[in-house]
């Protein structure tokens, strides 16, 4: 091996608004090897749920992302719905579909803008989140919030769709779409798009694999997977609806997927908003029995997985996250290697990478390779620190 | 009104610093560049490194990993530099109080000029906030 040469990205860097740490191993031009470095965002969030009752937790899981702030609730509620096996009302599982679909509108249009920010093409950045904002005005009439919408809850959800709401809803849609047929020209048929994303970043199949990528970034690689059609929760069976599949694996192929999947989403939402039966939207929980119970969801980014386990308390005893970045992130040590230094930016930001989901902690001393705090340690860190607060 | 703050204050160049929030407050900061809000026409602008910036954008809760470096970040930037907490974790912590992983307040770590909160703020707010801050800064009330 040459003369390598170590070109930082970040803590704090202009690329992505999340703290993340790169380290680019280059040789000239080219990428020969890539450290990433997370736990910046670390905030402990299942170890604070088990201090939380059932009814907290959505709100809790709800901030372990912004972008995906309907898919942790989502899957939490599948969790509890499946450990205490409920029987949620047909409309409230029509409007969690219908707000699931919202929130990966608006994930893949500020996706979109903001890769056209990563190659330098901030006129895409500025279209797509002028056309964000409808949807975000959307969530606003139906939630009463922008972002963070507080519509899950353990048995159904918090909010009625209002009948007076429907006709704005709709409206919106059908000005999206004109908007997403502009997107779909801009995007697949720039040239200067064409020459800036096709060939870099490539995972194959067989790397998605092998590296358990999910979600849009490992259907562009042509591995046909998604959850709402595998396993579907909501409403997804009753719906028609198609998973878009892209075979290139490319950054290009990436962008495809997500504008192709915000025309689905369109499709989607119109549908649940002719079907939604009327009634009610609360199945009234009162107690949850113990044991346990798995939910997962399509989020935007990927699958998004919870385990929780009840003793019969009021309060989870474990709660385990899964979130879809944490694994796609790591495929950027395979992504990323071999393009230059200029295409890494947009390599590392195509798997559509949110650190907030993400963050895992451990302390390692670079020495010996010892662990210095492990889960236990964690747990006794949390006690103490209980102890203090109770003083 | 001094050269220094008349000229501070005529085109405030913002840098964003995430400390460990759930990247909503960030992605409204972004939303308020963006063409509903606007907030070019007021001479805001981002900027890639925190060595230009006249105003840092604080979101989220400060953790282990990152109570350090914000320090080291806002030593780095010119001074006056302004400091604003945006969002509910930035100005309080809210319910990361608890967790293991938060040591301290933003503010106990740098000074903070301007508290946003909110979950997320709007994006009005965080415009409002900042014209608040010049007013502030300006000496007016």
């Amino acid at each position: 091996m040459s003369h390598k040469i170590v070109v930082p990205i970040g803590p704090y860097h202009p690329l992505q608004e999340e703290p993340e740490y790169f380290r680019l191993y280059t040789e000239g031009e080219n990428v020969v090897d890539i450290d990433i470095v997370l736990g910046y965002v670390h905030r402990g969030i299942e170890k604070l749920s088990e201090s939380k009752h059932f009814d907290q937790v959505p709100y809790l899981v709800e901030r372990i992302c912004g972008i995906c702030s309907n898919s942790h609730p989502f899957a939490y509620v599948n969790a509890v719905e499946d450990l205490a096996k409920i029987e949620v009302p047909e409309r409230a599982l029509y409007i969690r579909t219908i707000i699931a679909e919202l929130e990966r509108l608006h994930s893949h249009l500020l996706w979109i803008g903001l890769a056209g920010h990563f190659i330098g093409y901030n006129t895409v950045w500025m279209w797509a989140w002028r056309y964000r904002e409808p949807v975000l005005d959307m969530f606003e009439m139906i939630t009463g919030n922008r972002q963070h919408y507080a519509m899950m809850k353990v048995g159904g959800v918090r909010r009625d769709i209002l009948e007076t709401d429907v006709p704005l809803l709709k409206k919106t849609l059908d000005e999206l779409a004109p908007a997403a047929d502009m997107f779909k020209g801009a995007v697949m048929d720039d040239p200067v798009i064409h020459a800036r994303l096709k060939g870099i970043g490539v995972l194959t199949k067989e790397q998605v694999i092998e590296w358990c990528v999910v979600g849009p970034t490992a259907r562009a690689s042509g591995v046909d997977i998604d959850v709402r059609r595998d396993d579907p929760y909501g409403v997804y069976d009753k719906i028609d609806w198609n998973v878009i599949v892209q075979k290139e694996g490319d950054v290009f192929a990436k962008a495809v997927v997500r504008i192709l999947e915000m025309y689905e989403s369109i499709s989607i939402i119109r549908q649940c908003v002719d079907k939604m039966p009327k009634g009610e939207i609360d199945a009234n929980v009162k107690d949850v029995p113990a044991g346990e119970g798995i939910g997962h969801v399509e989020a935007p980014r990927g699958e998004c997985f919870h385990y929780v386990r009840s003793d019969g308390t009021n309060r989870p005893v474990r709660h385990k996250i899964r979130a879809p970045s944490y694994v796609n992130v790591a495929s950027n040590k395979v992504a990323c290697v071999g393009g230059t230094i200029s295409d890494a930016a947009i390599t590392l930001a195509a798997v559509d990478p949110c650190y907030c989901c993400t963050e895992r902690t451990a302390v390692i001393d670079r020495q010996t390779d010892k662990k210095i705090l492990n889960g236990w340690d964690l747990v006794r860190l949390s006690q103490e620190k209980t102890q203090r607060l109770k003083k | 009104m001094s050269l220094k703050i008349n000229a501070l204050t005529k085109s405030l160049w913002v840098f964003h610093a995430a400390c460990s929030p759930c990247n909503n407050c960030d992605i409204e900061i972004l939303d308020v560049l963006t063409p509903r809000f606007d907030a070019e026409r007021f001479g805001i602008v981002l900027v890639g490194s925190v060595r230009h910036a006249d105003v840092l954008l604080v979101t989220g809760v400060p953790n282990m990993k990152t109570k350090d470096t914000i320090k080291a970040l806002h030593a780095q930037a010119p001074k006056p530099c302004l400091v604003v907490a945006v969002g509910g974790c930035a100005c309080g912590r809210v319910m990361f109080r608890d967790s293991y992983n938060s040591p301290c307040d933003l503010d106990e770590i740098i000074p903070v000029d301007a508290y946003i909160p909110g979950c997320p703020p709007k994006p009005e707010a965080i415009l409002a906030g900042v014209i608040k801050l010049i007013n502030k800064v300006k000496g007016k009330e």
